[in-house]
Parts: C-alpha cells; sequence; structure tokens
C-alpha cells in the first residue's frame, strides 16, 4: 500500500458520487441478505455446521488437498501446485503457451486478482479477457474491484453507459436503462466465448473425496467459459477445499443467501475432470499457497481462511459503506480484507488495515462461517504493535506513559489531576484530534472518587 | 467498577450508579484502588499492558461478591477479549484469574435485571428520550432488551425510537483519533439519527459512545443532551 488507510478513507469519504452509490447499494444488498436468511429457521445451525466442517478441514488440509489431486488427475485433469503467486501465473501461462492461446476468457475470481495474473499474463502476449460484467465494467475503465461480490459496486447506471460509450459500444445509442447495458456488455461477450480457446476460472468449492470443482455466479457468463472453451484452467485457494460431497449441503445454502440474498444462485456449475464430448477437453488444477500456510500458523488467525467471499460484512459495515474497497488497498476490502490481507501479504505492508475498525460486531454476526473479525482485529494489532514498529514510537511511549499512570493509584490519581488541567498523558491521549470535530465537556468539579471520599467522610 | 472515564469526565454517571444500585438495597463499595481496566491499551495493540491492567483489576475486585460497572465496553474487555489475548499470549494464570472474575462481573443493567429481578427502580424523568444501544452492549454483552425494559419503567420518561439504532456510532476507541475522519462520517450519520428521532436526550450503557454522540451534538448546538442511563434511572424529577 502506498499509504494508510486512514488517508486513503479520508479521500473517498470526500467523494460524493461514490458515497452515494455506495450507502444505496450496500443497503439494497444488506435488506435483500436479512430476508433470505429470516427465511431460514435453522440458519444458527447452519452457521454451526459451516463453522465446524471448516475447522477440520483445516485440521486436515494437507491429506485432504492430496486426495484432491488424486481424484481430480483419475478423473483426467492435471494438477499444479504453486508456492507463490509467481508459480501459479507461470502454470497458467504454461498452458496458454502450449495451446497457443493469445487470448482467454476469464471467470470472475478473485485469487487470480490476488495474483496479477491479467498482469502476468500480458507480459506474456497473452490478452484476458474479463467476463463477468462488473469485472468487465472495471477492467475496461482501468479500475480496479472495490467489492468483493459486486467488484463495480463503486460505479452508477450512468457512468457505466459513459464507459461503455467510448468502448465497447462505440457509436451506438445507448442509455442507462441496466437491459441496454447488459445487451451491449453481452454482444461484445458473446464474440469472445465463440472465438476464445481457453478459460481461466477461480473456485468457490473443490470437494476432496470426488475432484469436484464448483462456480456459483449470477450472469451465466461463468458457464460459457467452464464449457465452451476446449482448455480450463482453475486457480485455487487452499482454503477452498471441502472433504466431502455432501458438504455442499450446507455450502450452497449459506453462501448465496449471505452473499445476494438469494436462496440458490442462478448458476451453480459443478465439473470434476473431463468427459469427451462434454465440455473442455482439458482441464488443469492450479492449487496455490501463496502465503495462505503462513497464516495457518497463527492459531487465532487462522479463522480467516474459513472465508467463503460472500461479503456480507462487507454490506453491514459502518466503515466499508462509507469509504468502499479501494481504500483498503487490497483485493480483499471490507472487515475480512482488514484480517486477510496483513495476514496474506505480511504485517508490514498493511499496517493500518487491523485498525480499520471501531470493533463493532457487524460483520461476525452475519458471518456464515462465524468468523470472529472483531478478535482477530484486535490480535493483529497486538502483533503490528509487536512485530513491525520499531521499539520507540510516539504512540508507544504515550501509551507506556498512559498504562504506567494506571498502573498504581498514586500515579493515576496525580494524572487525572493534570488531565483536568489539560496536560500530562491522559488529557494528550484523550484531547488530540478529538476537538478538531467535536467538543469535550468541561471538565467537572470532582471526579468520582474525590466525590465518594467526602461522602464517606 | 467505575470506569476512567466516568471517574475522571462523567462522574455523575458514576455517582448515579451508587445512587441506583443503594436505592435497590446493595451495599455498595467504591475499592480506590481501581484505576482502569485496559481496554484500551489491549484495544489497540498494547496487549501487555491492557492485560497488565486487566490483571490488575482481577486483584482489586478479587474479594467483591458482584463487580458492577456502567460500561458494556469495559465489561466486555475483562469478561471476552482480555480472557482471549491471555490465552493467546500462554498466560494461563491470567485466564483463571479472569475466568475467577467473569462470573461475578455484571454490565448494570445485567445486574438490576437479572440478579435483583427489578424492572422499576422507581425513577421518575418527565422527557422525551431515545436509546442508542452500544456495539458492546448489543453486539457483544447481548444485553437485547434490558435497558429499554428499565426506561419502559421510568415515570413521565417517553421514549422514541432511534432511526438505525444497531449502527455503530463512530467512537471505536483510539479509532476515533486513529482514523478520525471515517469515525466523524460515522457521527455525522448518528447525530442526524438523533436529531430525527425528536429526542431532548439521547442515552446508552457506554459513557465512551456517550461521549462521542454528545460531543458532535455539542459542537453542533443541536440542543440535544446525552446523559448516561444510569443517570436517568437515579433521576427523581
Amino acid at each position: 500500500m502506498s499509504e494508510g488507510f486512514p488517508q486513503a478513507a479520508r479521500a473517498a469519504l470526500a467523494d460524493t458520487q461514490l458515497r452515494r452509490n455506495l450507502a444505496g447499494a450496500t443497503a439494497t444488498i444488506r435488506a435483500r441478505r436479512a430476508a433470505a436468511v429470516a427465511e431460514c429457521d435453522d440458519w444458527q445451525e447452519l452457521r454451526d455446521a459451516a463453522e465446524a466442517i471448516k475447522t477440520r478441514t483445516m485440521a486436515r488440509l494437507p491429506e485432504l488437498l492430496e486426495m484432491l489431486e488424486t481424484r481430480v488427475t483419475e478423473a483426467g485433469g492435471t494438477v499444479h501446485w504453486a508456492r507463490d503467486a509467481a508459480e501459479a501465473n507461470a502454470a497458467v501461462a504454461a498452458v496458454a503457451a502450449a495451446h497457443g492461446a493469445d487470448e482467454v476468457i476469464k471467470v470472475k475470481s478473485i485469487a487470480t486478482d490476488e495474483i496479477g495474473l491479467n498482469e502476468a499474463l500480458a507480459a506474456r502476449g497473452v490478452r484476458a479477457f474479463e467476463t463477468d460484467l462488473a469485472e468487465l465494467i472495471n477492467q475496461l475503465g482501468d479500475d480496479w474491484s472495490s467489492h468483493i461480490l459486486v467488484p463495480a459496486i463503486h460505479r452508477n447506471r450512468s457512468e457505466i453507459r459513459r464507459l461503455f460509450a467510448r468502448t465497447i459500444a462505440k457509436g451506438r445509442p445507448l442509455t442507462d436503462a441496466p437491459e441496454e447495458l447488459a445487451e451491449a456488455a453481452r454482444v461484445y461477450l458473446r464474440e469472445r466465448f465463440l472465438s476464445v480457446p481457453m478459460a481461466v476460472s477461480g473456485a468457490n468449492f473443490a470437494i476432496a473425496e470426488t475432484g469436484a470443482v464448483c462456480v456459483v455466479e449470477s450472469e451465466g457468463n461463468g458457464r460459457m467459459c467452464t464449457t465452451l472453451p476446449r482448455v480450463l484452467v482453475t486457480v485455487m485457494g487452499i482454503e477452498k477445499l471441502l472433504p466431502r460431497w455432501r458438504d455442499l449441503e450446507v455450502f450452497l445454502q449459506i453462501l448465496p443467501r449471505s452473499a445476494t440474498g438469494e436462496p440458490m444462485s442462478p448458476y451453480t456449475s459443478l465439473w470434476t475432470g473431463v468427459h469427451p464430448g462434454d465440455g473442455p477437453e482439458e482441464f488443469h488444477l492450479v492449487i496455490l499457497d501463496n502465503g495462505r500456510t503462513d497464516v495457518l500458523a497463527d492459531e487465532l488467525g487462522r479463522q480467516a481462511l474459513h472465508c467463503i467471499r460472500c461479503s456480507a460484512c462487507l454490506n453491514v459495515c459502518p466503515v466499508y459503506t462509507r469509504v468502499g474497497g479501494h481504500a483498503y488497498g487490497s483485493v480483499y476490502p471490507g472487515p475480512i480484507g482488514a484480517i486477510l490481507t496483513p495476514q496474506l501479504k505480511g504485517l508490514h505492508a498493511a499496517p493500518t488495515l487491523p485498525f480499520a475498525s471501531t470493533l463493532c460486531g457487524a460483520c461476525l454476526e452475519v458471518c456464515p462461517v462465524k468468523i470472529d473479525i472483531p478478535s482477530v482485529l484486535v490480535h493483529l494489532r497486538g502483533r503490528v504493535v509487536r512485530e513491525t514498529r520499531g521499539r520507540v514510537t510516539r504512540e508507544g511511549v504515550m501509551m507506556a506513559a498512559v498504562a504506567k499512570a494506571f498502573g498504581s493509584r498514586r500515579r493515576y490519581e496525580r494524572a487525572q489531576r493534570l488531565a483536568r488541567l489539560g496536560h500530562g498523558p491522559l488529557a494528550d491521549q484523550v484531547m488530540g484530534r478529538w476537538t478538531a470535530m467535536r467538543d469535550l465537556p468541561e471538565p467537572p468539579a470532582q471526579t468520582f472518587r474525590s466525590w465518594w471520599r467526602e461522602r464517606q467522610g | 467498577m467505575i470506569t476512567c472515564l466516568a471517574d475522571t469526565l462523567f462522574p455523575r454517571a458514576g455517582q448515579a450508579t451508587v445512587t441506583v444500585l443503594e436505592h435497590l438495597g446493595c451495599d455498595v463499595v467504591f475499592p480506590a484502588e481501581q484505576t482502569c481496566c485496559g481496554q484500551m491499551h489491549g484495544n489497540t495493540g498494547y496487549r501487555d499492558d491492557g492485560l497488565g491492567l486487566a490483571r490488575r483489576a482481577c486483584r482489586v475486585f478479587a474479594d467483591a461478591e458482584r463487580v458492577v460497572c456502567p460500561s458494556a465496553s469495559c465489561v466486555g474487555w475483562l469478561r471476552e477479549t482480555a480472557p482471549m489475548l491471555a490465552a493467546a499470549a500462554g498466560d494461563d494464570a491470567l485466564v483463571a484469574e479472569l475466568r475467577g472474575l467473569a462470573p461475578r462481573m455484571r454490565e448494570l443493567t445485567e445486574l438490576i435485571i437479572d440478579d435483583l429481578g427489578v424492572e422499576d427502580v422507581g425513577a421518575s424523568f418527565p422527557h422525551t428520550v431515545t436509546y442508542h444501544p452500544t456495539c458492546h452492549s448489543l453486539r457483544g454483552l447481548h444485553l437485547g432488551e434490558r435497558p429499554v425494559r428499565l426506561l419502559r419503567a421510568v415515570r413521565g420518561l417517553q421514549l422514541v425510537p432511534l432511526p438505525s439504532a444497531e449502527e455503530c456510532c463512530g467512537f471505536g476507541g483510539t479509532f476515533a483519533l486513529k482514523n478520525a475522519d471515517v469515525s466523524m462520517a460515522m457521527l455525522a450519520d448518528k447525530v442526524r439519527c438523533v436529531g430525527d428521532s425528536g429526542a431532548e436526550v439521547a442515552t446508552a450503557v457506554d459513557g465512551s459512545c456517550l461521549m462521542q454522540i454528545g460531543g458532535a451534538l455539542s459542537r453542533q448546538r443541536t440542543g440535544v443532551r446525552t446523559m448516561h442511563l444510569a443517570e436517568i434511572l437515579a433521576a427523581r424529577e
């Protein structure tokens, strides 16, 4: 991140169009999710089950990943192990090169954004076309995702109409009507579906016991990509694994309801290896680590890997809904991004993100796999202070002084007296940037403890 | 346990807590050795300082039958967050001390409703009041309807709903200073909702959130004030 979250957020807060777009869109999805969840009498039981499945999976991950490799291979697929972004990108590029493909079409995938796949392919002369409508909007606008599920949530219809008018729908009349905008994208994308020989997808789930890969989406463009081209490459993080086929029973209920507020996603695609005459002739599965094993080593922080990318936490977060995704400086924004990004990329790369929260707990309340985001945030704040800062910082000195003052009754009472005069460690901590925007109460005539002392006589 | 914030800046909330408890027949003691529970340090990343102060609190209150505090966030810190951090730090002795404190520790409305079994504390407060459920009371301690039940029993009090009540006010401890701009954006919406409620008084069970909301209400000269719930429960107007 070139700048910290507070600075980026400050700029975002001043963007009135962004504020309006975000507030409207997140309120709509939030209401839809609440209604979809209210339909399920067993919602809390589903959450408990999802959490338990994820916890069990993480405990047996190496063994289950090897099972997945065996099943995918048996079904005619090829598995590639990638320790980091460079290895994953090289694996995808090698498949493209083997087929002489200079174009690929893509299913919406955050894992491929995480590893910078499009840029890596471009550097090797391969052009990647995003086919998810929102991803396409971002790609055409040379923009990037600001939401896990709704990557162009920061754009409204008028902005999209103007963008299409100068790119894929040049010279054609276009209004703000969603149908017209969708049609312009459809015309453009269908040509790609029918001509491009290779597709790249991410994965929502992969099933260890069968080797099946699952992608859930709303538009059907993902299914075009996973069925029409001759070659399909899927990039999945190691944490996307589920042990058993029947585990989907839980996750295919909680994901769509949490994500789009639907009982079921319009398109749920599942495929296992290759089948002659049906779908791609070649299937490659790239299994990506890219920092995830390090996250597993942190006993409290590792629950961040349970995330199924529903983005319910973004839509309820009072910080995200005001500043949007770009301020987080990562492909994973919002509360989940605030605990995932510093762990995946290293605390040094995103030291301000764990502090980008009031710990209000709205994220935990909606998380379908019960990730205790507030607790992980507090834990990571501690790691940032202990692991990334020099020995002496202004804040550290101040906090140490306050802790010392709180450490004994005598020092505390002295600090209270100073604070009432507007000096000393307590006053420094409390006043600071506070009074720029809010009043502080007049210091009371006496503290509680002096009142108590007098009262006791 | 009177929070360091109430002790220093909002003593009326502490005094009202004493008044209400004594009225309900409790034998109230204020151990003067208490300072701060460590929440600010712990939640800001200064884990060891925060846990040190939590340990201090455990010892100061070791002999109390019940430890009652008019702050949901301080109670949440000592009952939940501090034990989690102590366990992660491998400090089993502190985990044990905190486990000894937790079953005796109550937020004020928990003590009144759950332990004392009272809803009508005898208060009278003829004003229009709106209630802001703070994040730590709502999603942390799950206080539910407890504060509202107490308010409904207050004579003369007209309780009006707060729009978008469950949204955070933007305080978040040091968040209000580290991310002052986002904090203010959240606060602006909260203050607008307080205004829309038509209330004369906004109340809550956390002094820190009230300091945030009250700070903006005062700066904007809205003519609406904040009061800790304890102050309303102690009122005899």
